[in-house]
């Protein structure tokens, strides 16, 4: 006769058992529930008790005022933007102006920290001094003072704009900022973008080939001729026949100012400048670091196959090198975007200065401007470490790690 | 960040402490025997402190009127420097008695941020300063300029109102302190400073070389600063309403900080009633029978305090103008004091 098999005991209990209360089961749940119910009760308090208190002292509260007019106007924007917009646009004026200092500013400090770190790993003596020497300055001075330093010793150095340093009396540089001609599309424009956009992805695709033929067959296949004929081919196949995509409105000088054209304003430029070089002191030693941490044997092996000294960091030790490298570099991206709300010593007009203060001492409502800041920058930050978190999971999963 | 976090902090404590707004603010003053008085950090006339840690100017002497008024002490007061941003939650969150700091007073600041101004303590007005060099002689001449002001000022908007309302165009860069704003204007980043006329003269006196700078005669606001103190305490407020018009008082009853002694002796009524001789009015307002006695003492009248921090008897030379008495073509007028 056959046996039936004994059905095993459920988990379930046991394990919501664990998963709630810890080792110490039941009771460590009960405490654990009481905890955040105390936790809730306290928030709770401090809600109430802020707002009977700011209702018995006769300070506005809520969120109205932000649909009030702003009433003053702001140096730089990437949306349009005049003194009768509302407190909302000025808020969105100042974000996409921190985002942007804060993208361009990561951007450049990865840039100029995995070139340090590779300068200080070289074999060269000078560069890898001189590659130290940079991080030891740079990342040794206080922020502030270098965003000072940049602003008012080098940029302020530069003439008026009378006797700004003109190229080709198109582009001009001035303690104003610099002035480029800008360009206004024309009729030609639509085609223009078609036919890049047109050579950009066929010159992807046939890289995608001429890398899948080496790997099946090594058989080496030169692309970036074809890519570049393209690139620059189909577009100006598109200018002969549809005509100019833009044309260029070169600014002047005009009383006080250059007028027309697009222009970088000192401040913006100063605060990339300090962010981007002063965070990418960290980046390089974070770097240098990580690929410090792949063993030898590795570059050794590579370098016994033939491969030479770049395509071994960049196939083999940078890719095992990322894993190391990549929360701490999250880390040091927080940072410059933290680090951006500096920009209020210098008047470049990011989301600290527009909102949290000229918008905060125009309505006085202190507790709900610093609440919005502080949930934005939590969101940056968030977004930003999740970003950063899914690259790492991807490399970790390309590497069967 | 250290400004934000003080904004924080402040606006936590603002929130958060219980009895802040209610609290007898004269009794408050008097347990702790020490009035804390939010003032600018260093704005030549009005505040800021000399290089022995002294404080002086108009506003200062506001406060320590106050003090004379209660504690017959000019000196027991504790200054606290506040940027244009942090002075309003100073104020609420109760770290400060009275806010005597260059504020201008308008309707919104008077309704929403549970403060009341007492009165005018100067009457101002917004203005341009340029370099010489430029040769601007009107302000309606300053068409596409670059302009350095103020950030968590009433200057942001006018300038906006001013530019617009004539067709104009122009840059406006903001910085948090004077000292970054006058700065950038040094170095040639702005064409033009804007502020309040009497912070321009000020000012001026920070610059490398002050004489090759000039004020526009264009006023394009109006400016009256002014102490505030919290919502909810009418005693306290009239304490500091009356501090002020007493000193304005004083003037038009011809009461110096030489003369008092001989004043206390005067038959006149009106003298008497002031000085305390005649009536309790001191004590109505929780003083004592002597307090503007104490405080012409200490501080002298409104005249004498304005011509030894602005006037003529500083570096500033501010002409009396619309800050004259009422009687000698200005405008300072104080509800009589009887």
């Amino acid at each position: 006769m056959a046996i039936d098999p004994r059905k095993p005991p459920s988990q379930l209990l046991p394990r919501l058992q664990r998963a709630l209360g810890g080792r110490a089961g039941w009771s460590g749940f009960v405490l654990q529930l009481l905890f955040v119910a105390a936790l809730a009760w306290i928030s709770y308090e401090i809600v109430a008790n802020a707002r009977a208190n700011l209702q018995a002292q006769r300070i506005t509260a809520g969120f109205g005022f932000l649909a009030n007019n702003a009433g003053f106007d702001v140096s730089q924007s990437l949306i349009p933007y005049s003194g009768s917009d509302p407190y909302t646009r000025v808020f969105v004026v100042g974000l996409l102006n921190t985002l942007l200092v804060s993208v361009i500013g990561i951007f450049f400090a990865t840039v100029i920290g995995f070139l340090v770190a590779l300068g200080r790993l070289s074999p060269n003596w000078l560069l890898s001094r001189i590659s130290g020497g940079y991080v030891e300055l740079i990342r040794n001075l206080p922020l502030l003072f270098q965003i000072l330093f940049w602003y008012l010793a080098v940029l302020a150095a530069l003439p008026n704009p009378r006797q700004s340093v003109s190229i080709f009396d198109a582009i001009f540089l001035s303690n104003r900022g610099l002035v480029i001609p800008k360009p206004i599309g024309q009729a030609g424009f639509e085609p223009f973008v078609v036919a890049l956009l047109v050579a950009i992805v066929a010159s992807i695709v046939l890289w995608r080939y001429a890398r899948r033929q080496l790997y099946q067959s090594g058989r080496l296949i030169k692309v970036w001729p074809y890519a570049l004929g393209m690139i620059i081919g189909l577009p100006l196949l598109s200018v002969l026949i549809f005509g100019a995509p833009v044309t260029f409105e070169v600014p002047v000088l005009r009383g006080f100012n250059f007028a027309g054209g697009s222009r970088l304003i000192p401040e913006f430029v100063a605060l990339t400048l300090a962010l981007s070089t002063y965070t990418a002191a960290f980046i390089a030693e974070i770097v240098r670091a990580g690929i410090l941490s792949v063993h030898k044997g590795q570059m050794e092996a590579g370098s016994s196959l033939g491969l030479q000294r770049g395509s071994v960091l960049r196939l083999i030790v940078i890719p095992q090198a990322l894993r190391v490298i990549l929360p701490p570099l999250t880390n040091q991206y927080l940072n410059l975007t933290k680090n951006s709300s500096l920009a209020v010593a210098i008047g470049y007009p990011d989301l600290v200065s527009v909102f949290a203060g000229t918008t905060l001492s125009q309505t006085g409502q202190a507790i709900e401007i610093i609440g919005i800041t502080m949930g934005v920058y939590l969101l940056i930050s968030l977004v930003t470490s999740a970003i950063m978190s899914f690259y790492g999971w991807r490399i970790s999963r390309s590497m069967g790690g | 960040m250290k400004r934000v976090s003080l904004v924080v902090t402040l606006a936590a404590a603002a929130a958060l402490s219980a009895q802040a707004a209610s609290a007898q603010t004269l009794k408050t003053v008097k347990d702790r025997g020490m009035l804390s008085c939010g003032v600018s950090q260093g704005l030549p006339g009005f505040s800021s402190p000399d290089d022995k840690g002294n404080w002086t100017g108009l506003d200062v002497d506001i406060c320590r009127a106050i003090a004379a008024a209660i504690f017959n002490d000019a000196s027991k007061i504790k200054f606290v420097p506040l940027s244009a941003k942090d002075r309003f939650t100073a104020l609420q969150s109760g770290e400060i008695d009275v806010l005597s700091r260059n504020t201008t007073w308008t309707l919104s600041r008077d309704t929403s941020l549970g403060a009341n101004f007492t009165g005018v303590t100067y009457y101002d007005g917004q203005g341009f300063l340029v370099k010489k060099s430029l040769k601007v002689n009107s302000a309606l001449e300053l068409n596409s300029a670059s302009v350095c002001v103020q950030t968590g000022t009433t200057t942001e908007q006018n300038l906006a109102d001013y530019f617009k309302g004539n067709n104009m165009k122009y840059e406006v860069i903001a910085f948090a302190t004077a000292d970054e704003t006058v700065k950038a204007y040094e170095s040639g980043r702005c064409d033009v400073f804007t502020s309040d006329v009497s912070q321009l003269y000020a000012e001026r006196l920070k610059v490398a070389n002050p004489a090759e700078h000039v004020v526009l005669p264009e006023v394009i606001s109006k400016e009256p600063l002014g102490p505030m103190v919290r919502h909810g305490d009418d005693q306290w407020f009239d304490v500091v309403k009356w501090t002020l018009y007493g000193m304005v008082g004083a003037e038009e009853l011809g009461m110096t900080q030489k003369n008092i002694d001989e004043m206390v002796k005067s038959d006149k009524p009106e003298v008497k009633r002031a000085v305390g001789t005649d009536g309790n009015l001191g004590e109505q307002l929780g003083l004592t029978k002597d307090w503007l006695v104490r405080i012409v003492k200490a501080v002298g009248n409104y005249g004498e305090s304005f011509e030894r921090n602005v006037g003529s008897g500083s570096k500033l030379g501010i002409a009396r103008g619309l800050n004259n008495l009422w009687s000698k073509g200005g405008i300072q007028y104080a509800p009589p004091i009887r």
